[in-house]
């Protein structure tokens, strides 16, 4: 099988299943036996990172377009957020209700996605990584360089969610709510797209783009209207992001964390949306708990190295493995159990491509 | 991976368990630096600070034994309060040393006010504004910060080299903006002149200077370069290439050891090179020379000599623990009366007495340097002369000093 | 050259009359009004001679960047880290054995052969799948990042050139008559002229390899049609592995040329993977042409970009990027690659 096939081509989302009541029910319940640091930290912080990667998912498993601009556009709607709201640098801060900031941060920073795909829709695969890349860090030079808008290599600090309904949204609790109710509706509307007309001709786009454009299907308005919608999901978690970090500066939009997102993408697995919230939660763990167990000088190594063998190995990720590991132990029980009759289904299928790619 | 977590979980609770049972008799502190990325070499040199000064008090602070737990940032402001938030909240130390760099101490700052039971010390941040405006009443920093660096070589340059006009070449950001209103305001004070456009501020990370060497002005008696590492380096190199012939004047960290003992091409031009600094490696002082000693008998892998991120952990470090043993170790009341004895705490240093301002600035001596040649034909600093006791606001009152408003690419004016 | 003349008569006029401005402007000495216009002189020149060579560094590394791709379709993302490793193996054996040129030599060999072995062990298994070896490539820039980092810390390193390639030369280019009637004349390094001529004989001599060699003429073929090539019986993965090699090999030479020039920290495997990726993507990729115009334009905007507007100079580059696809999003010289 090609690695593409393996890597993206995200089906479009199929209906309710049963284990997702206890995944719902756990991450419902979990603030109430973590401790706040857990709540906020890891809990809070990978809804965020994977609603970022999701948006990438979304572009990745089913447009086919990797783009590395998916952080530059989340930061871009943190950086407006501390623009139009308020911040405590005394530069900008035009202290717009939060309502409006909110609503214009993440429509503008989804218009510039637009923009970066209309840069990039016009090229394909390989090509649309380095173009992203370039655009990403030639945003992050922009914001370091530009002191009379987004206050240069000092950036904003004292950026706060509003206090609504008597709750102030940065405490543990109701944060890590929010970041689940927006990372679930993110994951709904992913959803939704990849079953409508739009999400399925994106993805016979993705398939074969050929075809597609002799059947007289705008292939390019598709595209740049895929980068829109990613670019809402991105940057409404960039706006979760700067609530949590309280600031933002370059360093928040710099390479390091642009080639971050892919990888929690990649890790996580790009053929399901559920995959880049699987990576996200490794990855935050790792970042928080590798001190503890390793050398934390070699961080880099072991985020590398997980890249690498992913890639590898398991083109669809984590969740690939996890899929594969299930269907193997399956396959093997209805082997014990019906002995002597031969199963090959699709998943020790998949597991023999794995061994030969 | 659920399982996984829910393991993870119950390790953190019989850890948060066991802790609360060990309180008493133990103190966890916090040592937050750079260990990853581009400045790790400067991250490990801190932690040689922070052990060498846990070493010096056995690991004890006020009659108890003092955990230390490290936390690791890339020098991005998000990474190091992530870090700082893990040592807090998940590690649950009640004092935190850290962190590095100048961005990372503003957000830590920030994140001070949040925590208000517990005790921040700075590590070796030099932003003005981390303690200047704003401060934290629970951030205290016994090093200096980037403008108290420059004391007295405004001073120096006006008075003994004789310099009446000076062009700028900088990085583009908030330290060395720092640096040069620090150089900036006595030197335009008694009567120099730095004119706006004679300042080029040029993008941190920039290695191609040969452009930015061309436009430099040749009617200025010498150039004030505040440039660090790696750009450093590569503009001593390609200015002496491009045959420049002009004095410079150093930042603290333009003619500091990690420039000077860079590997490759002597520098040798720069002999003469004025500069100023919280340290000064060739200080002949028997406080000195016991520190550097217990330093190389401590780290025989580490620098030659401290640098002043070790020096800047250090005496943050023995701070701590000097203000431990003064309240017994008692950190039952949220840390209050550590941090009481921390504001009235005096203490002589490697460098010199330190004590804080009200707004728990240090007020330290300071070195000026001049780069000379070494017995081995290596570049060194020497000692010119140490300006005692410098204060963050200059010898001026905390209103007058405001009036100078934030540092920035034109602040001082000087015309 | 006649034909191209009669077809674009338009723009053979703008392009003479723009040398001419360009030689006038280096040879006269300048009167008032221009000073007014463009600042002093010397900058002038010294900010041209500087994007011109800067222009050729970035030749070096992104040809043979630009070489991999256009065989192999590979974005080898790791093409940074080969300059930086380069770099480090050439100042290695530069400092043990007290040669230059020997660090030169054997920084070229070394990274050919790690590029070599990282086709035939990594690339060679997954074969015609682009974006799993461009993931491939990042992951591996990162680990590889984070090693030189353990090995050579974050120290700067700069070369010693040999002592004739150091210092100024005095060019026959006069900046200002004094008063008393003495002309001055600007001095330029002797080691950045040098790298420019390297540069350009690093491109005559891929040129030649290219169009004049039979491997050159696989290569050739193997660029516009892999499938043909494969098909006309010549071992294709002994073309690539060599491909990759004087690609590979070409970035660790960079890395000991650029190193002497400017210096090695981390980060800079970073900074010349963007810069490489820009000047493909302006000069089109896969194309050696493309990469050297590509280079030349980056380089002069870069420079002019700093002497004269320094806080917006970096992003000048990436602006300039930005046009060039909008206009031709396959890149000036680009073929067809853009479209699969």
């Amino acid at each position: 099988m090609k690695f593409e096939h393996w890597f993206f081509n995200a089906t479009p989302g199929s209906g309710f299943k049963p284990s997702w009541l206890i995944v719902a029910v756990f991450l419902i319940a979990y603030p109430g036996f973590s401790s706040d640091f857990f709540t906020f930290q890891i809990g809070a912080y990978s809804l965020i990172l994977g609603t970022i990667a999701l948006s990438l998912m979304m572009l990745a498993g089913y447009g086919g377009m990797i783009s590395l601009a998916q952080m530059t556009v989340a930061g871009l709607a943190g950086y407006l957020v501390a623009i139009l709201g308020d911040n405590s640098v005394g530069v900008m801060g035009l202290g717009w209700p939060w309502w409006l900031t909110v609503f214009v941060a993440i429509s503008l920073a989804a218009l510039f996605s637009a923009f970066v795909g209309a840069i990039s829709v016009r090229t394909e695969g390989i090509y649309t990584i380095m173009i992203t890349l370039a655009i990403a860090v030639a945003l992050f030079y922009f914001v370091r360089q530009n002191y009379t808008i987004f206050n240069g290599f000092t950036g904003f600090a004292g950026v706060e969610p509003p206090t609504t309904f008597g709750v102030y949204w940065r405490n543990p609790l109701p944060f890590y709510y929010l970041c689940l109710a927006i990372a679930v509706l993110s994951l709904w509307a992913v959803f939704y797209i990849s079953r409508s007309t739009f999400g399925l001709s994106l993805q016979a786009i993705r398939d074969n783009p050929r075809r597609m454009r002799s059947l007289g299907f705008n292939v390019a308005a598709h595209r740049i209207f895929a980068y829109f919608l990613s670019g809402i999901i991105a940057a409404t978690a960039g706006v979760l992001m700067v609530w949590f970090n309280g600031r933002i500066s370059p360093g928040s939009v710099g390479v390091e964390v642009v080639i971050d997102i892919l990888v929690i993408a990649v890790v996580g697995g790009l053929r399901h949306p559920v995959g880049p919230f699987l990576g996200a939660i490794v990855f935050v763990l790792l970042e928080n708990f590798a001190i503890d167990l390793i050398d934390r000088e070699r961080f880099n190594t072991v985020i590398g190295l997980a890249l690498l063998l992913i890639v590898l190995f398991s083109p669809d990720g984590l969740l690939g493995l996890w899929r594969r590991a299930r269907q193997r132990l399956s396959a093997a029980r209805q082997t014990r159990l019906a002995a002597g009759r031969a199963t090959r289904d699709g998943g020790s299928e998949s597991y023999n491509s794995l061994s030969n790619p | 991976m659920l399982k996984i977590i829910r393991n993870t979980l119950v390790a953190a609770a019989l850890i948060s368990l066991s802790t609360a049972t060990m309180a008493q008799d133990t103190i966890k502190m916090g040592a937050l630096a750079t260990l990853e990325g581009a400045f790790t070499v400067l991250g490990e040199d801190s932690m040689r600070g922070v052990q060498m000064a846990l070493a010096e008090f056995n690991s004890m602070g006020g009659g108890k034994k003092i955990e230390l737990i490290t936390g690791s940032s890339n020098a991005s402001p998000d990474s190091a309060i992530r870090a700082a938030r893990k040592l807090v909240e998940q590690d649950g130390v009640q004092i935190l040393v850290g962190p590095l760099s100048g961005s990372e101490g503003l957000a830590v700052k920030d994140y001070a006010k949040t925590q208000p039971n517990v005790t921040f010390l700075n590590g070796s941040s030099a932003a003005q504004d981390t303690t200047l405006r704003e401060p934290a009443e629970n951030f205290f920093r016994f090093s200096t910060e980037g403008a108290q660096w420059m004391a007295g070589l405004g001073e120096y340059a006006y008075n003994e080299k004789g310099y009446r006009s000076v062009a700028v070449l900088a990085e583009d950001y908030s330290f060395p903006y720092t640096q040069v209103f620090g150089f900036l305001e006595p030197f335009c004070r008694l009567g120099g002149k730095s004119p706006v456009d004679a300042r080029f501020w040029v993008p941190i990370g920039n290695k191609d200077y040969s452009s930015v060497i061309a436009a430099l002005p040749d009617d200025v008696d010498a150039i004030y370069v505040a440039l660090g590492g790696a750009d450093a380096v590569n503009f001593l190199t390609q200015y002496e290439q491009a045959g420049g012939d002009l004095p410079l004047i150093g930042g603290s960290i333009t003619v500091d050891q990690s420039v000077l003992g860079s590997k490759g091409r002597a520098r040798s031009f720069v002999v003469g090179t004025p500069s100023a600094g919280p340290i000064s490696d060739t200080w002949d002082d028997s406080r000195w020379h016991a520190f550097v000693e217990a330093y190389q008998t401590q780290f025989p892998d580490g620098f030659p000599s401290p640098s002043l991120f070790a020096h800047a952990y250090y005496i943050n470090t023995k701070a701590a623990l000097l203000g431990l043993d003064q309240v017994g170790g008692d950190l039952s009341d949220g840390g209050a009366n550590l941090r009481a004895a921390l504001s009235a705490l005096e203490f002589e240093t490697p460098t010199g007495m330190v004590k804080l301002d009200e707004r728990r600035n240090a007020i330290a001596d300071i070195f000026l340097t001049e780069v000379i040649e070494g017995p081995e034909g290596n570049l060194l600093n020497k000692t010119i002369a140490v300006t005692s006791q410098v204060s963050q606001t200059f010898g001026l009152s905390y209103d007058e000093f405001l009036n100078y408003g934030q540092v920035g690419r034109e602040n001082p004016k000087c015309e | 050259m006649r034909q191209f003349i009669e077809r674009h008569t338009f723009w053979s006029i703008i392009i003479v009359l723009g040398a001419a401005i360009l030689l006038w402007l280096l040879l006269a000495v300048w009167p008032e009004w221009v000073t007014n216009l463009l600042g002093r002189k010397k900058t002038f020149v010294n900010t041209l001679l500087n994007g011109l060579t800067l222009g050729g560094l970035y030749f070096l590394v992104a040809s043979g960047f630009t070489l991999i791709f256009g065989l192999m379709r590979n974005v080898n993302l790791a093409h940074g880290s080969m300059y930086l490793f380069g770099a480090y193996i050439g100042y290695e054996v530069a400092e043990a054995s007290g040669s230059w040129f020997l660090g030169l030599a054997i920084a070229f060999l070394a990274v050919a052969a790690s590029g070599v072995l990282m086709q035939v062990l990594v690339f060679r298994r997954m074969e015609g799948d682009d974006l799993r070896q461009t993931l491939v490539t990042i992951a591996i820039s990162i680990i590889a990042a984070d090693l030189m980092l353990a090995i050579w810390t974050g120290t700067t390193y700069q070369f010693a050139p040999p002592e004739w390639l150091f210092g100024a030369a005095q060019l026959p280019i006069v900046s200002v008559i004094r008063s008393s009637g003495e002309a001055v004349y600007i001095k330029y390094p002797i080691y950045r002229l040098a790298v420019f001529v390297v540069a350009v004989a690093v491109g005559i001599a891929l040129w030649l390899f290219l169009n004049r060699t039979r491997i050159g003429m696989m290569i050739r073929a193997g660029v516009n049609d892999r499938d043909m090539l494969s098909a006309s019986g010549i071992n294709v993965q002994l073309v690539f592995a060599l491909v990759f090699g004087i690609g590979a090999g070409l970035a660790g030479f960079a890395g000991v040329v650029g190193g002497t020039a400017l210096s090695i920290a981390p980060g800079e495997d970073v900074r010349y993977l963007l810069a490489s990726l820009i000047v493909v993507i302006v000069g089109g990729l896969g194309s050696v042409p493309g990469a050297a115009i590509g280079a030349l334009i980056i380089g002069l905007a870069e420079q002019f970009g700093l002497a004269y507007f320094p806080t917006y100079g970096v992003v000048l580059t990436f602006l300039i990027m930005v046009v060039v696809l909008a206009v031709r999003p396959q890149g000036l010289m680009g073929g067809q690659w853009t479209r699969r």
